[in-house]
């Protein structure tokens, strides 16, 4: 079973957002079941911080051993902070992908937008 | 497909380990354990692997003209071989395309030759067709075989205390017959990784039991299962080629770089008129190796590309584990094939810079040849 923590919000495409503690700023990563699929991640491939992007918009790539998948932007808004530590070491998002295997920061345009996305409830009924 | 996968011995010991099972060739295998890849690799550069290949195929051929039938399908000069050696070799087509590549193994009394699993049907057929002009006698042992590579620098010492020969009387693409935790084994000083080790055909029946022996004596050096993945990623980073991948019928043993096992002066051979005639016309294009300059995950089916001009498609790659580089292999112009040429592979859009190079990629092996 993969872990699904109760407190953050989750795409369809296995992203997850975390409050940052600053207001309308969201931690961006990949879901513990979403690195579990994928393997063992040899890089990813981030945006400039200052980059804007829409809802749906890929901002960045994931390089596993067996594929590569695109990033999508959860929601609208702008990337304040990149997690420069998996330029040395992409495999955090493996071994932590909810700490420190964390991929962007992003202040959301609408904060209303990620209370629509799926809750834990939602996301794990998603993944099945 | 609604074809039955077919499971190795060892099937039961995979789930046990809670490895990730894939469809490989017609079997269940698994690609790689909850180590993971990355780890699975390392371990076998840096300590030891295990690796069930139990799926590959076993032939045997005896009789009075084995041997000859052998010379007659195989590339490389069987005649050469004493008893006791293995040697690596291709059978060809007419038209000098690879039907498959293999191992042949000389026994006191017979032969063997051991298959890829994804061509043993048509391999089987093949050579079954070819037999027709010899006399001899061809048994498929596949299923009754379990083969199992214990593959890196601690591999020697892992096994020495468990064979019942010295193990270092197994040098480089020789074999001995004798004992592995009690079961009788072939021991061939052979392997797919460039790293010391073994591979051990043991009875399908006896596998389980050589199998559990092996990673209870090599636990302490670090020996763990490896899957088909880390498997695919060691002999890219040699440079081995992959049948279904860098070597299938529409490329002859001269553009696959193999060359070196294509013996034309040994007599008449299947596809050794057509190799004759391209050597004489000169090869036009030859697997290489390449070497991504920056950061990029070369994918097989990426284009290469010279100039803007595609000039070839990427039939292996990765990220060399042990090096961090993009790897990659693929058939490209001759003129074009040189140590030091610089082309490009198009990653997803974006040119990215590799030079040609001669193979391994990596080369601190503990291979002993």
């Amino acid at each position: 079973m993969s872990d699904i923590p109760s407190d953050l919000r989750y795409t369809e495409e296995h992203e997850y957002l975390k409050a940052a503690g600053d207001d309308a700023v969201y931690v961006v990563g990949i879901t513990d079941y979403a690195q579990g699929e994928l393997g063992d991640v040899v890089f990813v491939e981030l945006p400039e911080a200052g980059s804007s992007f829409n809802r749906m918009e890929v901002f960045g790539t994931i390089e596993a051993v067996k594929a590569v998948s695109d990033l999508y932007c959860p929601v609208d808004g702008t990337v304040v902070e990149v997690n420069a530590a998996l330029d040395d070491d992409p495999s955090l998002v493996n071994s932590d992908p909810y700490d420190t295997g964390w991929m962007i920061k992003l202040r959301v345009d609408d904060d209303d937008e990620v209370r629509g996305l799926l809750t834990s409830d939602g996301y794990a009924d998603h993944v099945g | 497909m609604s074809e039955q996968l077919e499971r190795t011995p060892l099937y039961d010991r995979h789930v046990a380990a809670d490895a990730k099972i894939v469809p490989f060739a017609g079997f269940e295998m698994p690609v790689q354990y909850p180590t993971g890849i990355t780890a699975e690799h390392r371990a076998v550069r840096e300590g030891a692997g295990l690796f069930d290949v139990s799926h590959m195929g076993e032939f045997v051929v005896r009789g009075p003209q084995a041997l000859e039938l052998i010379q007659h399908v195989s590339v490389n000069d069987a005649a050469k071989m004493e008893v006791g050696q293995a040697q690596y070799s291709a059978m060809c087509l007419e038209d000098g395309g690879i039907i498959d590549d293999l191992l042949i193994y000389r026994f006191r009394g017979h032969y063997m030759l051991v298959v890829n699993a994804s061509n043993l049907a048509k391999d089987w057929a093949w050579i079954e067709r070819q037999s027709e002009a010899f006399e001899c006698e061809l048994e498929d042992v596949s299923e009754r075989t379990g083969l199992i590579a214990l593959q890196g620098p601690a591999a020697r010492e892992i096994l020495r205390p468990l064979a019942s020969i010295d193990v270092d009387d197994v040098k480089y693409y020789r074999f001995s017959e004798g004992s592995v935790a009690g079961a009788p084994a072939v021991i061939s000083g052979t392997g797919y990784t460039g790293e010391d080790g073994f591979e051990l055909y043991v009875d399908a029946n006896d596998a389980p039991r050589v199998w559990d022996a092996l990673l209870d004596e090599g636990s302490g050096a670090g020996l763990i299962p490896v899957g088909l993945g880390a498997r695919d990623s060691l002999r890219l980073e040699m440079g081995y080629a992959l049948y279904g991948s860098d070597l299938d019928e529409q490329h002859t043993t001269l553009e696959a770089g193999l060359g070196w096992v294509t013996k034309l002066d040994k007599g008449d051979f299947v596809g050794r008129d057509a190799l004759l005639a391209q050597k004489e016309a000169g090869v036009v294009r030859r697997l290489v190796a390449m070497s991504l300059q920056t950061r990029g995950f070369p994918r097989p089916g990426y284009d290469v590309t010279h100039g803007g001009e595609v000039i070839g498609k990427v039939t292996s790659g990765t990220v060399s584990p042990s090096l961090g580089i993009g790897v990659a292999m693929g058939y490209v112009p001759t003129e074009l094939s040189k140590p030091g040429t610089m082309l490009q592979i198009d990653v997803r859009g974006r040119p990215i810079e590799v030079a040609v190079q001669r193979a391994p990629f990596y080369t601190g092996g503990s291979i002993k040849r």
